[in-house]
């Protein structure tokens, strides 16, 4: 048994979400650089060229890379073995996540209702928090800030089980041609297929943060996404959506059992400004 | 690549001189307003209201910035999706608005309204806000400071590089593309 103190978790998610902010990760700013090398025509090119240079200013200046800095996505692996001394792990990440906006002079984006007030809670909490209890002792944390305007961008659908992989591909597909120039593309497309209409967008959700140079470890989901991949740059929507050769830098799947009547596909879509971290305690 | 430079305020002559998929540097005073801005002030227009801001031959630059941190001018101040303003953007036009900056492709309303009120709307790089917030040289809050990161806000630019993306013609940087096809 290991007990760690919750304050340890509180500084671990605020420094996570005060890096992201401004430090894009290696795999997207080197995906971008790859991508401006396939750009043939001046205007993509020099959106890319405008994107890696902001980057560099992002790290140098400490300006967040974009000011939707997100609402504050928190998956946490506990292990089994650990106990938590002092605040409860939601209030634990919570307060970290305030901390970091308002520490870090990052944007305040959450309204406490989404209906009726839409009043800012001036310190973009509360965060998406989801947990999964593992084996061992130890508490990995992996944080997204997640901007909305491509947020806005995803979809779900209820397909039937007897549809062909064909057809699920083309929803795919459908969801990021109709998102055309809205979500900041080049985009990064996370999709979630099976388990239930909760889980798969969760699957896709998480499907995001994982390293767009790892792929799906069943070579017929690695395959799928690859050709996902080709298709969605030949649909040439291109950077900032003005027509090129980069629509998307990567396509992640994610999958799960499901039932015997169905076939869950969740589409979540990310902006060229990819920001998540991940940290083990 | 050409770049040209345009001082605010826009005129009809300055106007009629953008072609889409022009780079623009622009230079001068330019509002923000975004969605909850936007919702007020509409409903003060078809109210027949005054408005606490006056759009007239002013360019509105649809941004939601990150706090200022101390010694900066500004946070990071790039664009926000433009479609969102849509329903609300042919009674700004109407109003006398001349400019609009956001990203993404707009609605046929909107769309037509540009044509129809000899409008411009520009597009600047979304997610490049740290770049761009180095042309915001001063900043001052008008109106509707309790929505935060949402008041309207007046922003002194400098050399603020954007791309026509549809003209006072009707040419739409977002259709070039399929128009080829």
């Amino acid at each position: 048994m290991v007990l760690v103190n919750s304050e340890i978790i509180t500084k671990t998610v605020k420094r996570l979400f005060i890096e992201s902010a401004f430090y894009i990760p290696e795999d997207i700013l080197n995906a971008l650089k790859d991508a401006k090398e396939k750009e043939t025509e001046e205007l993509p090119k020099s959106v890319l060229d405008n994107l890696i240079l902001n980057h560099k200013i992002a790290r140098e200046e400490h300006i967040p890379i974009c000011q939707d800095t997100g609402m504050a996505v928190v998956f946490i692996e506990l292990g089994k073995d650990v106990t938590i001394k002092g605040q409860n792990i939601y209030d634990a990440v919570n307060q970290g996540v305030s901390q970091a906006y308002k520490e870090g002079y990052l944007r305040k984006s959450v309204v406490s209702d989404p209906l009726f007030d839409r009043k800012n809670t001036s310190d973009n909490t509360p965060a998406v928090i989801y947990t999964d209890i593992v084996d061992g002792e130890k508490i990995k944390i992996t944080v997204g800030a997640k901007g909305f305007g491509s947020e806005n961008m995803s979809a779900i659908k209820m397909m039937n089980p007897t549809q062909t992989v064909q057809e699920v591909e083309d929803f795919i597909v459908s969801v990021v041609e109709n998102a055309g120039s809205k979500p900041c593309p080049p985009v990064i497309v996370g999709v979630g297929i099976g388990g239930t209409f909760d889980k798969a967008a969760v699957l896709s959700k998480k499907a995001l943060l994982r390293p767009i140079d790892e792929e799906n470890e069943d070579k017929r989901y690695a395959e799928m996404e690859k050709r996902l991949l080709k298709r969605i740059n030949s649909l040439k929507i291109g950077p900032a959506g003005i027509g090129g050769n980069t629509t998307a830098l990567a396509v992640n799947i994610n999958t799960y059992p499901t039932h015997i009547a169905g076939l869950p596909v969740a589409v979540n879509i990310c902006c060229h400004a990819a920001r998540g971290k991940q940290a083990i305690i | 690549m050409e770049v040209k430079k345009v001082d605010l305020p826009l005129d009809d002559e300055k106007i009629k001189d953008l072609k889409a998929g022009d780079n623009v540097l622009l230079s001068g005073v330019i509002l923000t307003a975004r969605d909850a801005a936007h919702k007020r002030l509409y409903e003060l227009m078809i109210n027949n209201k005054e408005l606490p801001v006056d759009i007239k031959n002013q360019v509105i630059y649809y941004v939601g910035p990150s706090d200022t941190p101390p010694g900066k001018v500004i946070g990071s101040a790039g664009p926000t999706s433009s479609y969102r303003m849509d329903k609300y953007t042919p009674k700004f036009l109407k109003s006398g608005l001349k400019g609009m900056i956001g990203k993404g492709d707009r609605s046929k309303e909107v769309k037509q309204s540009i044509i129809s009120n000899g409008a411009v709307y520009f597009m600047a790089i979304g997610g490049a806000g740290a770049l761009l917030a180095k042309s915001i040289i001063k900043q001052e809050i008008v109106c509707y400071e309790d929505l935060q990161t949402e008041a309207v806000r007046k922003y002194v630019v400098k050399d603020f590089p954007v791309v026509v993306a549809i003209d006072c013609y009707g040419n739409n940087i977002y259709e070039i593309e399929e128009n080829e096809l």
